[in-house]
């Protein structure tokens, strides 16, 4: 038996195979939108797979330290290291800010870590170049997306750091590249204030005769300096010993220490859950159009190539050619049209995804899911197509 | 008729498959990853730690009672030499005071004279009443005077007596009196000369914290002075890298204001109390040389301690460890597939390499970089370097 949708596509393949291509672009595009809101849920989850850690402890009463700013004392870890069950304990601090480089500056999250060493919580995981801290000050490990490279110097707030290593992947909820620097810099530029500043707190202070009695000549000094000192961090990260369950242990801290416990799951529902909620729906609405539009498209794209062949139909109902055998043609050239279309869809997105200055993760289930969707739309489409075919009156071959 | 549509298929073909392989290789891409072998390396750890510039003796200049400050005749950056006077502050009434007491105590000295001149005199009555008693009492024995003219020079005899003692008293509490207002005098001088603010040793004036006219509490100082011999730097080690940390170690010193100019030190000594707030532990550091211009207390030091070189061992680069599961190991890739092997790890250098005790064998390769994080079994493929890294 002949195909006649091959016969058909063969007779004008280049035609077909353009349609193809550029449908196949618009399949990228609107694969490319699922994959930015993947990417979107992935940098949440890579954020907590990143800090190593089985759970955050933060303040009393908030959602820190991603979703809202969280302060503890930094001797607080101590505490829960003596717990049962608890393994590890790390201060950690998160500052998205301006990171100087050269003339310029590129936004990033700068990730306080103690440098304790591989593995430990906070710590950067796989690294692509360079070593990890080894120095309590003055060195940090940037993420590639920073476009920073070894042995570079940034300035956060008024020290310089040497870049000595770089990783792949270490990204805040918002996307931004994660710089990591030794705890006790990061505490100092979280805190520090500009020196204009400083030296105006300074006078401001010497200037309240509460804090600067002529009776007690040391007071002011010690209230300057209890001014300018930061004892806070954002989170402890805490990382369980095996055969612990992490909701008891997460239950005797909140419950002994008086303070906030989040354990992974809680953890990843309000990242995206509440933190990229918004934008994640915003993106899905756009999909969802995307989607609607890619719909017309690939309709109006086989209804358009249904008209174009109209008298060829004619032609064929006049020799006496089954409705079916038609409706086969339409149908096989619709969804022919839509694998080819999904086909080029997917290598395009593959290959611009990594210039998106946000990861895209392009799943193989969305893929899957996209192509069911891609043959669903194609039959649909065709279904008018073919209506329109079977309605034509033979005559018209000859007619016109 | 046949060939026109088999030269179609064909280049329909052409198209289409190299479409599709592209589509199988997009999907099936596998992880790039980088890697190294275990090494036998001499490492030479050292310590970092950062710390400010201060001064073994510091010396505060104040007064030692409140008042207000006369004169300061010094300036910050002064060379002082030890004894030189700094300032002085108000004696208020203590000139006048110490007036007071030197006329008193010339008023004493008259006093005394007077009271020796009396001595002198009461002698005189008592060595003629003495006389005239003995001459009365022989007198009496021929029976030429009356028994009562003799007992009248008797009782006068024992009147200039006392008159005397009385006289040499007289002259014993003045002395006394004159002492104690010379005490009292020397202590008012004494006082005087402490309100004078003089340097205790040679050094450099660092702080001049008041002007004349200004009230000071007693040990406020209006000025503060540094040995700037003893200059050192109070440094401050993380105590999660403070192994082997000891007096006598070389150190190289990089001031702040001097990046790129290393000086040498060493280690003078290591606090014994440690800083339990920051989890610090402290050190003085001296240097070698003094550098020519001194630098400002208080400039920041960045001071890398070299502990003494270990013997050639296996050692790896810290960012090839990784805990799985609690276990620090490495990924090791026998038959191109990552399996996780715990290591036991020993020193480590400031240059991120760190001894391998246990757990993996010499020369054996393990993964270094990766662009995600490995799997027991995950696909792999070896690369010199990862893409997208700049050497």
């Amino acid at each position: 038996m002949i195909s006649l949708a091959g016969r058909d596509i063969l007779h004008a393949w280049g035609k077909f195979v353009l349609t193809s291509v550029g449908l196949g672009r618009l399949i990228g595009v609107t694969l490319t939108m699922a994959g930015v809101y993947r990417g979107m849920v992935d940098d949440a989850r890579v954020l907590l797979d990143n800090s190593g850690a089985d759970f955050w402890v933060v303040q009393q009463d908030t959602l820190g330290p991603y979703a809202e700013s969280s302060s503890l004392y930094d001797d607080l870890y101590r505490g829960i290291l003596s717990m049962a069950g608890v393994a590890r304990a790390a201060n950690v601090t998160y500052l998205t800010m301006q990171v100087r480089r050269g003339e310029g500056d590129v936004r990033a999250m700068v990730v306080g870590v103690v440098p304790g060493g591989p593995g430990e919580p906070g710590q950067p995981g796989y690294l692509v170049a360079g070593r990890h801290i080894t120095r309590s000050h003055y060195e940090a490990v940037a993420d590639a997306a920073t476009g920073l490279k070894i042995g570079e110097q940034i300035k956060i707030r008024r020290n310089q750091y040497t870049v000595v290593g770089l990783t792949r992947r270490m990204v805040s909820s918002n996307g931004d590249p994660m710089v990591f620097i030794p705890l006790k810099d990061a505490q100092e530029a979280q805190f520090l204030k500009d020196n204009d500043t400083i030296v105006q707190q300074r006078r401001r202070t010497a200037a309240n005769p509460a804090f600067n009695r002529p009776g007690v000549p040391d007071l002011l000094e010690a209230v300057i300096a209890s001014q300018s000192a930061n004892p806070y961090v954002n989170a402890v990260l805490v990382q369980i010993k095996p055969g612990y369950a992490p909701e008891e242990v997460a239950g005797s801290i909140r419950r002994w220490q008086r303070l906030q416990v989040y354990t992974r799951a809680q953890m990843e529902k309000i990242l995206v859950g509440k933190l990229i909620a918004t934008s994640a729906r915003q993106n899905g609405m756009f999909l969802v159009i995307l989607a609607m539009v890619s719909a017309a498209v690939v309709a109006f794209i086989i209804y358009t190539l249904t008209m174009g062949k109209i008298r060829e139909i004619a032609v064929l109902k006049l020799i006496g050619t089954r409705n079916r055998t038609i409706a086969a043609m339409i149908l096989q050239q619709a969804v022919g049209l839509g694998v080819i279309g999904f086909v080029v869809g997917k290598i395009v997105a593959t290959f611009w995804a990594p210039f998106f200055p946000k990861y895209v993760l392009l799943e193989p289930g969305d893929a899957a899911r996209g192509f069911g969707a891609v043959v669903v739309i194609c039959i649909l489409a065709s279904v008018l197509a073919i209506r329109t075919a079977l309605k034509v009156d033979p005559a018209e071959a000859i007619g016109g | 008729m046949k060939r026109l549509p088999n030269n179609r298929t064909l280049a329909l073909v052409g198209v289409l498959i190299p479409l599709f392989a592209l589509f199988i290789y997009v999907a099936l891409r596998s992880g790039p990853l980088a890697v190294t072998a275990v090494e036998n390396r001499a490492l030479s750890p050292a310590l970092f730690g950062i710390g400010t510039v201060e001064t073994r003796y510091t010396y505060k200049i104040g007064p030692t009672v409140a008042g207000r400050i006369k004169t300061v005749n010094v300036h910050v950056g002064d060379t002082i030499a030890a004894g030189q006077l700094l300032g002085e502050m108000d004696p208020v009434d203590l000139d006048d005071r110490i007036k007071a007491q030197q006329a008193t105590l010339r008023q004493k000295e008259a006093d005394l004279l007077a009271a020796e001149a009396g001595i002198r005199e009461a002698t005189a009555r008592q060595t003629y009443a003495a006389a005239q008693a003995h001459r009365y009492e022989q007198l009496l024995s021929t029976h030429a005077v009356s028994e009562e003219s003799v007992e009248a020079r008797q009782q006068e005899r024992q009147v200039t007596e006392a008159s005397l003692a009385a006289s040499l008293a007289n002259r014993d509490a003045g002395q006394q009196e004159l002492a104690g207002i010379r005490a009292e005098l020397a202590g008012l001088r004494e006082q005087r000369a402490n309100l004078r603010l003089v340097a205790p040793v040679d050094g450099l004036l660092v702080a001049r914290h008041a002007d004349p006219g200004t009230t000071m509490v007693a040990g406020q100082a209006v000025v503060e002075m540094i040995d700037p011999a003893s200059l050192w730097i109070n440094v401050r080690f993380d105590q999660l890298r403070a192994d082997g940390l000891r007096p006598g170690l070389p150190a190289r010193i990089v001031l702040r204001s001097r990046a790129g100019q290393q000086l040498a030190g060493q280690v003078l000594r290591v606090e014994p109390l440690a800083d339990a707030v920051t989890e610090e532990t402290l050190a003085k550091v001296i240097f070698t040389d003094l550098p020519q211009s001194l630098p400002p207390l208080g400039e920041l030091a960045e001071v890398t301690l070299s502990l003494a070189e270990l013997p050639p061992a296996p050692a790896l680069p810290n960012a090839a460890l990784h805990r799985v599961n609690g276990q620090l190991g490495v990924w090791l890739i026998p038959d191109h597939t990552p399996r996780f092997a715990p290591v036991k790890t020993g020193a480590a250098d400031l240059d991120g390499l760190v001894q391998i005790l246990d757990g993996v064998q010499t020369g054996e390769p393990v993964v270094l970089y990766s662009q995600r994080a490995l799997k027991a079994g995950s696909r792999i493929k070896i690369v010199h370097r990862l893409p997208g890294v700049a050497p």
